[in-house]
């Protein structure tokens, strides 16, 4: 084996984040805070609100910058390096079902344009008709149908058919890491187990790291191959391997009481 | 009925010319949901790049396209102010609109309008002399629609290639471009760029039907342009296989109707400004009441 395989695939060191800094509403949300991800790995991430979940899947994706320290991917520096560039390595499938797609394009529009995710978009036809049966292949995959529909706007669609489609398209191309932002926590119960399930599948198929926040215990627990319980910006819990697999959710919900004992809630 | 179809003639020529401005109108407003005012600015642009670049011997045609460069330039630095230096997408479009004021006393020499009578223009150089005298009597509704054909095929197409497809989501979810690992500002500027473009090309147009560049062509030209893409997209969006660039020009050729059977009604010219605030107001109350835009405004 190489021996870049026991180097982290993410890295984030010595990260200071404050929130409305010098008002009165400031607050440290990170102090020094040092978290590494490894190639291969299925992490759920869960915690109260606060706690710092969506920050951390901020700044790996560079939505937001650290006040300090730095992130790294496969070693190299990526802390300045803009949202949008950090996309062709980051793949996120996001809460709001809308934010994955394009309401006005069509499945097949949408398809095509993630399809050429890392190539230039030039002003060639917008839409391969050569990788039709690809593509309804991927949406097969899905067994919501959606392989008869390619000409309907996903603005048509229903949350769970959209949030379904926005994992086919974060993961069209290939990506170094999976970032799922609470992603079925605005869907119905059978949606959500749906596409919960769906996930875990690309994941499993496609050799992928990913990194979900969920505030689903039942998910945290079930899915993945590390879990991780945040508090007030550090880790109160990390556990993966044979550890991970112990835990219930009996566990986490008692240290998740105690902590908010502790804060007086 | 003479006086009719002379009537209809110009409805239909003066409809054409504005569509091409309603066009880029509707790219930067419906498509990246920017209300642009830099338009004012970039019409009369568009105008006076083309009596300059006319008096100065250049052909009339190559004429047109420096005219759409200049715009697309000039929309470009909107969408760098907006984008690049963060400032309000309003404000940024007056700056520019305020700036072109000048740039086009420049480009005339100080002149309020600069004429070029008797040069050379696409409706009397060229390929034109060779239509049938029939046709040549109507050579402006001829070639204005054979423009806005041309302009409306373009931006069909291009909306339908990967930058094209780029730009519509760039309006809807911007979001969605970063993911696809584009920068949404770059492809916003761009947008501005060609709705700009589209708008100079307008003035152009216009200025060599009237052989002349008036620097104050450009007031009210936001109002007109938006009234059309609201009236055109709003009345025939249930005709579904026409495409919004047609509902666009339709819209241009039904607004210019309106506004000449005011006049022929009695309506004194300068109540022209005030009834076309009027109209836009209308477009845009009865789009909020249909609740379409409302929706898009909540997504």
């Amino acid at each position: 084996m190489p021996e870049t395989i026991n180097l982290p695939l993410v890295r984030l060191e010595h990260i200071c984040k404050a929130f409305n800094p010098r008002t009165v509403s400031e607050t440290d949300l990170f102090r020094d805070f040092s978290f590494s991800i490894r190639e291969g790995e299925f992490i759920s991430v869960v915690g109260s609100n606060g706690s710092g979940k969506t920050t951390l899947l901020n700044l790996l994706c560079g939505s937001i910058p650290p006040d300090s320290g730095a992130v790294f991917l496969r070693e190299r520096e990526i802390t300045r390096m803009p949202e949008y560039r950090r996309a062709a390595h980051i793949g996120r499938v996001f809460q709001d079902p809308m934010k994955g797609t394009c309401p006005t394009l069509t499945i097949l529009e949408n398809l095509s344009l993630a399809d050429n995710k890392g190539r230039p978009f030039g002003l060639s036809r917008g839409v391969d008709k050569k990788r039709l049966d690809y593509y309804k292949s991927q949406l097969e995959l899905l067994h919501l149908g959606l392989e008869d529909k390619v000409e309907l706007p996903v603005g048509a669609l229903s949350g769970g058919q959209r949030q379904a489609l926005a994992l086919l398209i974060s993961t069209m191309t290939p990506i170094d890491l999976l970032v799922l932002d609470e992603h079925t926590a605005a869907l119905d119960p059978n949606s959500s187990e749906n596409v919960m399930y769906l996930t875990d599948k690309v994941v499993r198929d496609k050799g992928l790291t990913a990194i979900m926040v969920t505030h689903n215990l039942r998910y945290a627990v079930e899915y993945g191959s590390r879990i991780v319980m945040m508090h007030a910006g550090r880790t109160v819990i990390d556990a993966a391997g044979e550890q991970k697999k112990s835990c219930a959710i009996e566990d986490l919900l008692k240290v998740f009481n105690e902590i908010s004992i502790e804060c007086g809630n | 009925m003479t006086i009719f179809l002379g009537q209809a003639e110009t409805v239909l020529r003066e409809g054409f010319i504005y569509s091409l401005m309603a066009m880029g109108v509707f790219i930067t407003y419906k498509i990246l949901d920017f209300p642009d005012l830099s338009v004012d600015g970039t019409f009369p642009l568009g105008a006076c790049v083309t009596a300059a670049l006319i008096n100065g011997g250049i052909n009339p045609w190559l004429a047109l396209l420096l005219s759409f460069l200049a715009g697309s330039l000039a929309g470009s630095l909107t969408g760098v102010l907006h984008v690049r230096l963060r400032i309000t997408d309003l404000l940024s479009g007056i700056l520019v609109m305020t700036a072109m004021w000048s740039v086009n006393l420049i480009i005339t020499g100080k002149s309020a309008i600069l004429q070029f009578f008797n040069r050379p223009t696409i409706f009397t150089w060229g390929v034109i002399r060779l239509l049938p005298d029939g046709l040549y009597r109507h050579r402006y509704v001829v070639v204005t629609f054979l423009l806005a054909l041309a302009v409306k095929l373009l931006l069909d197409w291009f909306l339908r290639t990967k930058q094209g497809l780029l730009l519509r989501s760039a309006g809807d979810n911007s979001q969605y471009v970063i993911s696809l690992g584009k920068d949404p500002g770059t492809v916003k500027i761009l947008g501005l760029a060609l709705g700009n473009g589209c708008t100079a090309l307008a003035g152009s147009v216009l200025a060599q039907v009237g052989e002349n560049a008036d620097v104050n062509s450009g007031k009210g030209m936001v109002v007109m342009a938006l009234a059309a893409v609201i009236m055109g997209t709003s009345l025939f969006r249930r005709i579904s296989f026409l495409r919004s660039t047609t509902m666009a020009v339709l819209g241009a050729v039904l607004y210019k109707a309106c506004l000449q059977v005011a006049l022929q009604l009695g309506l004194p010219p300068h109540y022209l400004k005030l009834l076309m605030a009027l109209l836009l107001t209308a477009a845009l109350l009865s789009q909020r009441l249909s609740g379409k835009k409302g929706e898009k405004s909540l997504a």
